[in-house]
């Protein structure tokens, strides 16, 4: 992602191994948001009398689950130095898809898997461009993104599909136990089944080792483009899933579903403490960002914070979380 | 230099072609009135393209115009309501001024903390429409709020051409001027080509990121006041999602992404290509749906030619390691 070249005054440190110096800080920055977490949490109980309420923490989750579901994958993208800014028209493309299966009259097994290849061949469509003909991967989203919502508007125009069959809803309106709903054991499981894939096997090294130095990757046995390819394929796959999710919540498909998602999916990632330059993130920071995105979102709602007062936050959050390190790093400097 | 030549010839052949096709179908939108119509239309298209290319340039990118814009379009507007004696030319300073400090503040952040680009922007984006509701609390204001100079003045028609016209072309003009012959210029295509060599050179390379952020937000700006006057409505979602038609024009018009390669007649050649598709499809009787889709399309095609022209043809070591530059 040549846009978010650094600086090149400021020296860049690669360190030779990933453990002391860089583990610290991330460790730091995860206990940091941690933090952070639970002073919302605690300020949110204090500030209405309706947050402490296990039902409601558990609508909360809905803020956060499916756009967090994106963010796993999108944070291993981003690590590896690419960027996917179509996500949010994914789940439109995919939705509508959905939809259109969904009319000529087949069951939910057929529309879920619909919904899920809609996604990967989305994924795929981005990951060719990127990897095959080697083009930025920032242009190319943001020209899919017009694409493929684009479709679902020739598709559906100001027409909306609606009627879902009832097992549907299942996925984003379902429960497994009390309040714990299916969104959030699906979104505990990628947590878990992307957590040991970035820090756990080779192929995680490899995401890391491209997002530093892809060329020093590439001569080191590292199939680049694969890597990135199947990346890609998983964000797709992953902005599918969502959108299934998504789909059966609402129980109707618009193309204007999930607009400006892909922001606040890429303001998690930030948030968590992935690089937007490439090269370091974890898993665990996405998972805390997540927890602390929905909070404020969830909290800001039952102050009857209007939702695009709402954004503001999260836009101050996005920047605020970057500068300030920088800033107390430049008064340390002095 | 030739390369370059060849791909604004090419998009010029394309233009002349697509408007060839309208024409076999629809005579009347090749009209010298029409023309000028589609042109005026494109014209905040135009302004916020050049704006955009000379950020790219520099290697950045500005999400955050579309936002300022319909920012500074309602701070007008309120003005307008609030003090309807205020003459339109301070108004124009206003938003050149208001758009700016914007920008600055992009550029601030992308200079002194050396945050991404694309992280300050989609960020000041949500921040700066947010501010609009806030100002506002999601009201509109009218177009019979609004006093008749405020609505008049981007309409006016000089020499056959509307003023909102003529402010496009004199942009053009101006950064024409700016990058083909002054130093600063000189400085954007230095930083874009190659940071480290500029430093060398003793060229900021912050602080001429930064000017390109003040520049682009000081269009965004002025165009905020033409558009909320021109279309005689403000409210906090105009121009949503214009910032990408921006990028795209950019990128049709050849701007690498990557920095370091524009030229401001690609930009502007860019931003009209965009503008006719527009404005023939409702003529040409396709649904206004397909729009999306096809600048969608248009981005891809115009990223996919540029990476196939300005490829240079090196020799190939390791080809999968070229990829990944």
């Amino acid at each position: 992602m040549s846009l978010a070249d650094p600086q090149p005054q400021a020296t860049r440190h690669i360190p030779d191994r990933l453990t002391t110096p860089a583990a610290k800080m991330f460790k730091s920055w995860e206990s940091l948001l941690l933090l952070v977490a639970v002073g919302i949490f605690i300020l949110n109980s204090f500030a209405s009398p309706y947050f402490l309420n296990a039902w409601n923490l558990s609508d909360a989750t809905f803020n956060f689950t499916e756009k967090a579901m994106i963010a796993f994958a999108m944070a291993l993208l981003i690590i590896a130095g690419e960027i996917d800014l179509s996500v949010a028209s994914v789940i439109a493309l995919a939705s509508t898809m959905m939809g259109l299966v969904m009319q000529a009259g087949f069951g939910t097994p057929v529309i879920v898997i619909t919904g899920l290849l809609t996604g990967l061949a989305c994924g795929a469509f981005n990951g060719v461009l990127v990897t095959r003909l080697g083009l930025p991967s920032i242009v190319v989203t943001i020209g899919t993104m017009s694409l493929f919502r684009g479709i679902s508007y020739i598709v559906l125009g100001d027409g909306a599909f609606r009627g879902y069959p009832a097992d549907f809803a299942w996925f984003g309106q379902g429960y497994v136990f009390w309040v714990i709903t299916v969104e959030m054991v699906i979104f505990v499981l990628l947590a878990i089944v992307y957590g040991v894939l970035l820090h756990k096997t080779n192929f995680g090294r490899a995401v890391y080792a491209i997002g530093n130095n892809a060329t020093a990757a590439t001569f080191s046995g590292i199939r680049v483009e694969r890597v990135k390819m199947i990346l890609f394929l998983l964000t797709g796959l992953m902005a599918g899933l969502a959108a299934v999710c998504l789909t059966s919540r609402l129980g109707s498909t618009r193309p204007s579903i999930a607009t400006g998602m892909e922001l606040e999916v890429v303001t998690m990632v930030v948030l968590g403490g992935v690089s937007i330059l490439g090269g370091s993130g974890s898993i665990p920071g996405v998972v805390i960002a997540a927890f602390v995105m929905g909070l404020v979102t969830f909290g800001l709602g039952l102050l009857n914070v209007p939702g695009i007062v709402m954004s503001i936050v999260v836009g101050a959050l996005l920047i605020g979380v970057i500068a300030l390190p920088r800033i107390y790093h430049n008064l340390r400097a002095r | 230099m030739s390369v370059l030549n060849s791909r604004e010839a090419i998009l010029v052949g394309a233009i002349l072609v697509l408007l060839g096709i309208v024409a076999s179908r629809f005579p009347g939108f090749v009209t010298p009135t029409n023309l000028v119509a589609v042109f005026t239309d494109t014209a905040p298209l135009i302004i916020l393209a050049l704006g955009q290319m000379v950020v790219i340039l520099t290697r950045s990118i500005d999400l955050s115009v579309a936002a300022n814009l319909a920012l500074t379009g309602m701070v007008c507007a309120l003005i307008n309501v609030s003090f309807p004696g205020v003459p339109i030319g301070v108004l124009v300073l206003l938003a050149l001024a208001l758009g700016a400090t914007m920008g600055a503040i992009n550029g601030f952040l992308v200079w002194k903390l050396a945050i991404p680009p694309i992280v300050v922007t989609l960020g000041t984006m949500t921040i700066f429409r947010g501010i609009i509701f806030l100002l506002t609390d999601g009201s509109w204001v009218n177009s019979h709020q609004m006093s008749a100079a405020f609505k008049a003045f981007p309409r006016e028609t000089v020499l056959g051409l509307p003023v909102l016209g003529w402010i496009a072309v004199i942009v053009t003009l101006i950064l024409g001027l700016v990058m083909g012959r002054t130093t600063l210029g000189r400085a954007f295509f230095a930083v874009g080509g190659n940071p480290h060599a500029a430093v060398y050179t003793g060229i900021n390379v912050g602080r001429t990121q930064f000017l390109a952020f003040v520049i682009s937000g000081m269009l965004a700006g002025l165009t905020g006041y033409l558009w909320v006057a021109r279309y005689a409505v403000a409210y906090v979602d105009i121009a949503g999602g214009f910032e990408l038609d921006v990028v795209a024009a950019c990128v049709i018009g050849g701007v690498a992404i990557a920095g370091g390669v524009a030229t401001v007649s690609g930009a502007v050649l860019g931003a009209l290509f965009l503008g006719i598709i527009k404005n023939a499809l409702p003529v040409i009787d396709v649904s206004p749906f397909w729009q999306l889709a096809i600048s969608g399309a248009a981005i891809i095609i115009a990223v996919a030619f540029n990476a196939r022209t300005g490829r240079s043809k090196g020799r190939v070591i390791l080809k999968s390691a070229e990829h990944t530059q």
